[in-house]
């Protein structure tokens, strides 16, 4: 995925005030990790999407307002819950370490 | 059909990765996924381009299909095997495709690209060569594909398996969590539909769960095995997860992928809909 910024991924042609953008890094230590699975799960644990990250260890969603949690899935690796809370006009940025 | 017959695993590809009339094929919903590294020897089929129609909103015609598979190298008798991302979605619609098209033996690799890069197994970049065919299709089955109208038909009198995410279901959102909200004109389901989300069908490695837990969910959840049912989702790729589960794992006689699904659906003019969590009256 092209555009990464130091501070997160670029928001070019991005409504931002329209979306509830969760998204962030994976890393496995300062590295960042290309290979892994971030899950979107909402607020009942119920699976609602998932994306590979990119070749920065980035990854986007586009969610709603509320209370989410990220399953990331990598390689050699435990899975990694993360809670983040989301909402329409803001971008949730998260950090996840493996 | 079976799990043992439309399903292998990632150790059965890797051992025959070099098998004669085996033909890998990847089909992904980001369509530059196989591009930057796919398993040895698999050919690309672009949902975008070589399965839809580019002018109306349909499927390549038979004559098309043929064209298709016929210039990438895959034969009538060769054993399919698909794989791809996003826990399989676009390949499980690839495999309903193959068999709406009366390929005889199309099979997926269970947990799909996933399954393969938590396994830490290779991915190649390099291009395979396959020479030319002569493919023949059959017409359409349309004892898999679902029409609006026998969906509307369907309300109150069949299963009707909604198989988006329960936001979707209810009308909080209009597509998946990682796409632009966007697409049809009004958000909810088609009234009666139970909320099974596809998800329920797959470990988190994107493996199909066991028969009997299968079987377990779509009971739970409301689905009448003594009645046929219509599955979709968005735009009739999830359902095509769903659809496999029902008719291929499960073996339920009469399953229809309704491919149209809600992004169809929730355009229609003067079609009842239901908001919330619940099915709502026919």
């Amino acid at each position: 995925m092209c555009g990464a910024t130091e501070g997160g991924l670029s928001l070019e042609g991005v409504n931002v005030a329209k979306e509830a953008v969760i998204q962030g890094q994976v890393l496995r230590g300062d590295e960042p990790v290309p290979n892994a699975y971030v899950r979107l799960l909402d607020k009942s644990g119920e699976f609602t999407a998932e994306v590979p990250t990119s070749a920065t260890g980035h990854f986007r969603f586009f969610a709603g307002d509320g209370e989410w949690t990220l399953r990331t899935l990598a390689p050699k690796a435990d899975p990694v819950d993360t809670r983040v809370v989301a909402a329409v006009g803001s971008v949730a940025e998260v950090q996840v370490a493996i | 059909m079976s799990r043992e017959s439309s399903l292998v695993t990632a150790q059965w590809v890797e051992d025959n990765l070099d098998t004669d009339g085996i033909v890998l094929i990847e089909v992904d919903e980001d369509t530059t996924s196989y591009d930057k590294g796919h398993i040895r020897g698999a050919i690309k089929l672009d949902w975008t381009t070589d399965l839809q129609d580019q002018v109306r909103r349909d499927f390549v015609n038979k004559e098309q299909f043929e064209a298709l598979l016929s210039e990438r190298g895959v034969s009538n008798d060769d054993t399919v095997v698909l794989y791809g991302g996003n826990n399989n979605w676009f390949a499980a619609y690839a495999y309903w495709y193959f068999k709406l098209y009366g390929h005889r033996d199309v099979k997926l690799l269970d947990g799909g690209r996933k399954k393969w890069e938590l396994d830490s197994r290779e991915l190649v970049s390099e291009l395979p060569q396959r020479e030319k065919t002569t493919y023949t299709a059959t017409e359409q089955d349309h004892s898999i594909r679902a029409f609006r109208d026998e969906v509307v038909a369907a309300i109150g009198a069949q299963n009707l398996v909604d198989v988006r995410s329960p936001d979707e279901y209810a009308g909080r959102l209009l597509a998946p969590a990682h796409l632009p909200q966007e697409q049809a004109q009004r958000a909810g389901h088609i009234p009666t539909a139970a909320s099974v989300p596809w998800s329920k069908a797959a470990n988190d490695d994107g493996t199909f769960k066991s028969d009997e837990d299968l079987k377990q969910i779509y009971t739970e959840a409301g689905v009448d095995w003594s009645k046929d049912t219509i599955a979709y989702c968005r735009i009739g790729e999830r359902s095509s997860h769903t659809w496999f589960v029902l008719k291929e794992l499960l073996g339920q006689e009469n399953v229809k992928n309704y491919d149209g699904s809600w992004t169809e659906y929730g355009s229609l003019v003067g079609v009842p809909v239901a908001l919330g969590d619940e099915p709502g009256e026919a």
